[in-house]
Formats: structure tokens, sequence, C-alpha cells
């Protein structure tokens, strides 16, 4: 990490010190912060707020929000919720996975793409829905997925 | 802002602010929330702000984004008060007519309404539309009138009155007895009496006391909770406020998923300002009463939502659920008497204390007092948040609200209360809609979910979606759920791709009840409902699924195949062209065949044939023709 990352992740520690049960909370800034969560973060938070790398580990690999591997450039999340789910998600999940060549959870090799799934979005009558970079694509068919993921590079 | 010190000087602001507003001039509210803002919310919100400029007409008209409407279908949504003219599917390219039309000539634009589809007529006003004139929006209908983030238009609707009664007329016990004697029930899930709840942690040993609300709501396909916190954030904390001082709590939390950033912020901003206005914090309105309140985002867990596992969260622990032989109204947070309620059982309590117990008692049913909010979604015509008094039939809300069935299809069968609820057949359908009714046919209410089925969804692919969702989201701390969601998913994964055998069901069974009866917590204990009620009511499709290797839905891509008619087949090289893995061959003369060895049947083919033609075929349980010898096409003159 370059010494402006590592006193970025220090300012969120600070933002912490001192108070109980901010473990998922503070996790969770440095997440959105990295788009990950590197070993050495928690190496570092370890130091801090004396707090055992195993129990950060076991947070950050219980919770889906939190990832301890890399993430690519976009993030496309495909929503699994019932409706979606009824109204053809698998089929839009199983194209993507085609396009893009990974699996949920998955991260292509070139960094372009991760690719994950989320449970409900609360977007249901746009379903099926696909999100990439926050950007969300509605009732959009498997067929139509591949043009979506083209303009993104 | 000054703080305020007392309920006469709440009203004494409340009067300045409406003193302010005209109720006659015209404010375009827009509806934005997370819904209309994937359907394009935040442009046309940047077009209404530069055209009133650019028509001069800043004077004359207000600009309100709100909280969800509910009728996510039609989004984005405008309605323009005092009239109450109601604009659905609104894009930027419609809003300099609107400002020209209906704002400066006070002309209603006809192609902007909602047109009934039984009687073709349009329609102008918001409330006369069958999706909200069947509604009672008690909760819910603030949303719509208000800007999220906005204190000042939630104290004009007469905002923390219900506080500012509690904390000058009302001991703590006389607000408990008022909320015991309604008979509210929880609203997300279990429907346990709140009052009660209340009462257990008001009397548990201990000097700190917590409140918190619920707003990991998990449930796919129910957002009610995300709409009313992001829409009407004040109306959830002024009821966390009022039950604090009922139990004799301090500090309280809001736990609300991370998957609502809008949500997230909102509530955020409330928190602010209600603290700067003086309704938290120190001696609130003078009273003497303290109350601080804390905003915990949830980092994706399912299991989070459960009371016990959510108070682990908070203390920043891995979220996973403990036996609960000791209530957690009694040992909660830190082994502190904590009280957790959801989202809209919050919001529903300045109401109970404004209007009254018996009021409230006078809405809904025998056992289940007051409205519900639902979520009505999947293959339902009017998706959307529809609120109704408790006891409304299944088939007034699917049809008179839902506008019926999509696409023309048959009604199959309703899904409610999530991943732990179970399946409704359509022979249920006059059933009157409370905890107990649900409860009854086997499935429950939980947070309000209501997934609409058509004869298109399979119930074996649905019982397998929902277990395999829960094998995901088990935490994994007892055996019976962890183990127990597994082997079934397993033995419904078997049977969706043609693997399914004798005996299957009542293996299924077995496992089923034993997770049921030995789960550590709701997740476990309510997980095999999928599976009981979609077999309790649709077992001949597990039947044919098992023993024909036939999905009549069509949905199980392993039991089906995709088949061009040649009868039927025009070649008109759509499909072909379109098929991502090359598996049709044929030409322009030619009739089309699909290679069933390249067939990965992804459904492109059937979707794209011109319904003219209907060609492709789907089969299910039988073989596919082999391919016919002449393959030159014959056209038909004329």
């Amino acid at each position: 990490m370059t010494t402006e990352e590592i006193s970025r992740i220090d300012q969120i520690i600070d933002k912490y010190e001192g108070e109980e049960g901010i473990l998922i909370q503070l996790l969770l800034d440095i997440q959105q912060e990295l788009n990950w969560i590197p070993k050495e973060v928690t190496e570092r938070i370890s130091q801090r707020l004396n707090i055992p790398q195993s129990q950060i580990y076991r947070v950050a690999s219980f919770y889906t929000a939190m990832s301890l591997t890399p993430r690519g450039r976009h993030l496309v999340s495909v929503c699994m919720g019932t409706a979606c789910h009824i109204r053809g998600s698998p089929r839009l999940l199983d194209r993507i996975t085609d396009i893009l060549k990974i699996q949920p959870g998955e991260t292509s090799p070139d960094r372009r793409f991760t690719l994950k799934t989320v449970n409900c979005l609360g977007c249901c009558a746009l379903g099926p829905v696909m999100v990439v970079d926050g950007k969300y694509h509605g009732k959009i068919a498997p067929t139509e997925a591949g043009e979506v993921l083209k303009s993104y590079d | 802002m000054p703080r305020i010190n007392s309920p006469a000087g709440l009203e004494e602001l409340r009067k300045d602010i409406l003193s302010n507003r005209d109720p006659n001039k015209p404010c375009i509210t827009l509806c934005s929330g997370t819904a209309c803002h994937a359907s394009g919310s935040k442009e046309v919100a940047a077009s209404i702000e530069e055209e009133i400029k650019k028509q001069g007409l800043s004077a004359e008209v207000d600009f309100r984004k709100t909280g969800c409407h509910g009728f996510c279908e039609r989004g984005p949504i405008v309605v323009i008060p005092p009239e109450g003219i109601c604009y659905l599917q609104i894009e930027p390219k419609d809003v300099p007519e609107i400002i020209s039309q209906t704002i400066k000539e006070k002309k209603v634009i006809e192609r902007l309404l909602y047109t009934d589809p039984s009687t073709n007529k349009k329609i102008v006003h918001e409330s006369e539309i069958p999706f909200y004139k069947n509604q009672e929006r008690l909760v819910f209908g603030s949303n719509g009138k208000i800007d999220p983030k906005s204190i000042d238009d939630y104290l004009a609707l007469g905002g923390y009155s219900a506080l500012a009664k509690v904390l000058s007329q009302m001991t703590p016990e006389q607000v408990l007895e008022e909320v015991k004697k309604s008979n509210l029930r929880g609203r997300g899930g279990g429907g346990f009496p709140a009052g009660r709840k209340w009462e257990e942690c008001r009397n548990a040993p201990g000097e700190i006391k917590y409140v918190i609300v619920n707003a990991d709501e998990g449930d796919p396909g129910a957002y009610m909770d995300r709409s009313l916190l992001e829409g009407n954030p004040h109306s959830v904390l002024e009821g966390l406020i009022i039950g604090a001082y009922a139990i004799g709590s301090h500090e309280g939390y809001i736990y609300v998923r991370q998957e609502y950033p809008l949500a997230v912020e909102n509530v955020d901003i409330a928190i602010k300002q209600a603290e700067e206005y003086g309704f938290l914090g120190e001696n609130i309105l003078g009273s003497g009463f303290d109350f601080t309140v804390k905003v915990h985002r949830g980092a994706g867990a399912f299991v989070s939502g459960e009371s016990s596992a959510l108070m682990t969260a908070l203390e920043g622990r891995v979220g996973e659920p403990r036996p609960k032989y000791i209530h957690t109204a009694i040992k909660g947070i830190w082994d502190r008497p904590s009280n957790l309620n959801n989202v809209e059982t919050w919001a529903t309590v300045p109401l109970i204390i404004n209007k009254g117990a018996d009021w409230f008692r006078g809405i809904g049913t025998e056992g289940s007092k007051g409205t519900k909010i639902f979520s009505l979604v999947g293959k339902v015509n009017n998706t959307g948040l529809v609120e109704v008094p408790m006891g409304m039939t299944l088939r007034e809300i699917i049809f008179n609200i839902g506008g019926g069935i999509r696409d023309g299809k048959k009604f199959k069968a309703v899904q409610t209360g999530g991943p732990s609820g179970g399946v409704i057949p359509e022979k249920f359908i006059d059933l009157p809609v409370d905890f107990d009714e649900l409860s009854k046919v086997g499935s429950m209410m939980g947070s309000g979910g209501m997934v609409v089925m058509d004869e298109d969804t399979c119930m074996v692919d649905t019982a397998r979606y929902f277990l395999n969702f829960l094998a995901g989201e088990s935490c994994g701390k007892c055996v019976p759920c962890r183990e127990g969601i597994k082997q079934m998913l397993n033995i419904l994964t078997d049977i969706t791709e043609g693997r399914g055998e004798k005996g299957d069901i009542e293996l299924l069974k077995e496992v089923a009840t034993m997770v049921k009866d030995f789960s550590l917590c709701a997740l476990g204990t309510s997980a095999p409902n999928p599976v009981l009620s979609t077999l309790q009511y649709f077992r001949d499709e597990y039947v044919a699924h098992i023993e024909q290797k036939r999905c009549p839905a069509y949905v199980c891509k392993a039991l089906v195949s995709y088949y061009i008619d040649p009868e039927k087949c025009q070649a008109c090289m759509i499909c072909l062209r379109q098929c991502p893995v090359g598996a049709i061959s044929g030409g322009k003369n030619q009739i089309h065949v699909i290679d069933q060895a390249k067939c990965t049947k992804c459904n492109t083919c059937f979707e794209v044939c011109p319904p003219r033609f209907s060609a492709v075929r789907r089969l299910s349980g039988e073989p596919v023709p082999p391919p016919v010898e002449d393959r030159v096409l014959v056209r038909r003159k004329g």
C-alpha cells in the first residue's frame, strides 16, 4: 500500500477509535474506500484497535458486502430476488456468466468486471434487474445483456 | 435553528411553517424513491428544476422530491396538488409540456394520464386510480407528500405531535397501556404483540436499555420497510422515541441494510435534523427525557435480521443467532434489555398515540388490527406497495389493486412471507389476509412480501429457489439448519434436474420435519415452509418431475427441450442469428433445426420467434421428434 492509502485507512480508523462494537461499520467504510479489504489493512486494524486478526477475518468473510479479494473496475450485480427469479433472472445470469466467462463472486482475469448476485434490490417492478456500477438496467432480456456490458471497459 | 423546548414551542413552529405555505399553490411532487430513481427520476428532477427556471415560474410553483408513492410499475410518478393531477412514466422530454400546459395553462395532458384497462378511460387524479382507490394508506400515505430530507415537511403534516402529547400528557405506563390496548402486532414477521414486548423490556432489570429499529429487510421481494424509512424517516424516529419513553430507554439503534443507500442517507439526515430541533438529545421538548440514536449499517446477511443475531451484529461481531431461552427483551445487546421492532411497527406508533387505541382497533380483523403494507410483486400487472386494512382478501389485493395477472396469463399461486413463508394456491383466493389466516393455510405474514405467480412458474423450482437462498444464508451454527437445508436442496436440485427418484417426496418431508423441530432460530425452523407448502398444494408437480421427468411450467432446464416445428417454421433466420451458441442450422429457404447437443436451453429462440409463426416449441417429458429430411421451405403464396 502507498503511504497515501495508509493515511486514508488511518483516518477511517481514527473515526471509530475508542468506540464499542464498531468493527462491521469500520470494515464497510474500508470496503467502500478501497473496493476490497487487503490483508495489510486487517493487520493495521488489528494493531491499532487491538482486535485479533482472526476476528476481523471472521467478520469480513461472513458478510457479502465485504470482499477479501480485489474487485474489478466494474461491479455487475444481478438481482436474484423472488420477483426477479420468476421473471427470468436465472436466464439473465446464465447469459452474463456466458459473456463474461466468470461465475458470481468472481472477477475477470483482466479485472474489468466483478460479477455478483444480490438477494433483492427492492426494484421488483423493474425485474429482472442488473446493476452496473450503481446504474440500474431494468426489465432486461438476456439477449440485451451483451449490449449493456459492452459499454463498460 | 434553536432547539424547541416545549410542546407549545412546537405548535408555534408548526404554525410558522404553515403560514409560509399556500395550500392552493401548485406543487410538482416527483417520486424519488429507489425504484423510481432506477427508472430515471433523477433526470426528470433535473429537467423540472431547469424548466421551472426557464419558464420563469419559480414564484408560482413549488417542486418537491418525495419518497416512494408505491405505484412502482408506472414510475417515475408526478403528482400535482392541490388538484392531485397524476402523471405516470414521466421522461425528461415530457417536462416542458407539464410546466407550460398544466402549470401555466391549467390544462391536463391526456397522454400522460393513467388509462383504466377495463374501461379504457383516462384517470386524472391519483386518488381515483384503482391501484390507490382501494387502499387505506394510513402509515404509507404521507410518503408522497413530503420531502424525506425536510423535517419541516413532516412537521407541516402534524409530525412529532404524538411525541409532544406523550411527553407532556402521558406517563410511560399510560403509553404502554395504550399500545397494549391497540393490540399492535409486530410487522416484521412473527406478529408478536408490540405492547407485551415493550412491557417485558420495561420490567426487565437493568439501568441501561436499548430500543432498536429493524430495517434489515431481507426477504427477497419485500421493500416496504425501505420505502418507509427512506420516504418518511421521521415517522419511524418519532415512533422509536415514543417507544423509548414508554420502555425507559435512552439509547437507540437503527439497523439498516447497506444495500439501501438512500435509506441510510435519509435516516442520517433525519437524525441530525431531529437533534437540531430538539426531538433527540437531552431534555426533549423540556420534558427531562433524554434519548439518542445511532445508525448501524447491516453488511449483507439475511440471518442478521433475526433479533438475537441483529443484536450480536450491533456489538460488532458476526451476526449469528443465539438460543433465546432468555428473551432479548431481558438480555439483548451486551446482555442488557433490548426491544426490537420493525420499521413499519414503529411508524404505526405515532398514529395510535394521536388517534387512540380504540380508533386503531376499529380497523382490521379480530386478531390483527390496523393496516399492513404489502409489497405486491411478481407476475402482477401493478407491481408496487399497497397498504390495506387487515382482512382484505387476496383476490381484492391481487385483482382490484394489483390489476390481475400480466400478459393475460392465469393466476396460479401467491407466495407470502418470504423464504420463511409458503405458497397459497388459487383455491384460497378469497382468504382474508391477516396474521392468523395466513398461518392456517401453511404460510405466514412475514414482513408483507406477496409474490404473485402465474402458470409459467414451476413450484418445485420455487421451492428449490428458496432453499438455495436459505442454504446460502444459513449461518451454519446449528447442524439441523446447516445440514438439513443442504440435503433438502440436494434432493430438490435432483428433482429439477431429472434425477428425482421414487421416495424423494417422503424423504423431503422427513428432513423438513427434522429441520423444523430442531433448528436454533426462526431461519431454520421456518426454512422447510416453502417445501412443505408446495408439496401440500402442488404435489402433482413434484410427481410429474420425478416420474415423468416433466416440468409442467417448462422452467426446469434439464427437463425441457426446444424444438422448431417444421410445419410452422418460415425460415426467417431470426432465431438462427440470435442463438448465442450457434445451435440452430438452416438457411433462407431451409427449415431451421436445433442441434439438441449444442442447445443450452437459454430460451432465446422461443422468445424471438415471431408470434405469428410460433414455430419454436418447448417440450417436456416427451422425446424431440427427429428433424425432417426435406428441409426446403415451400412458401405459401398470398
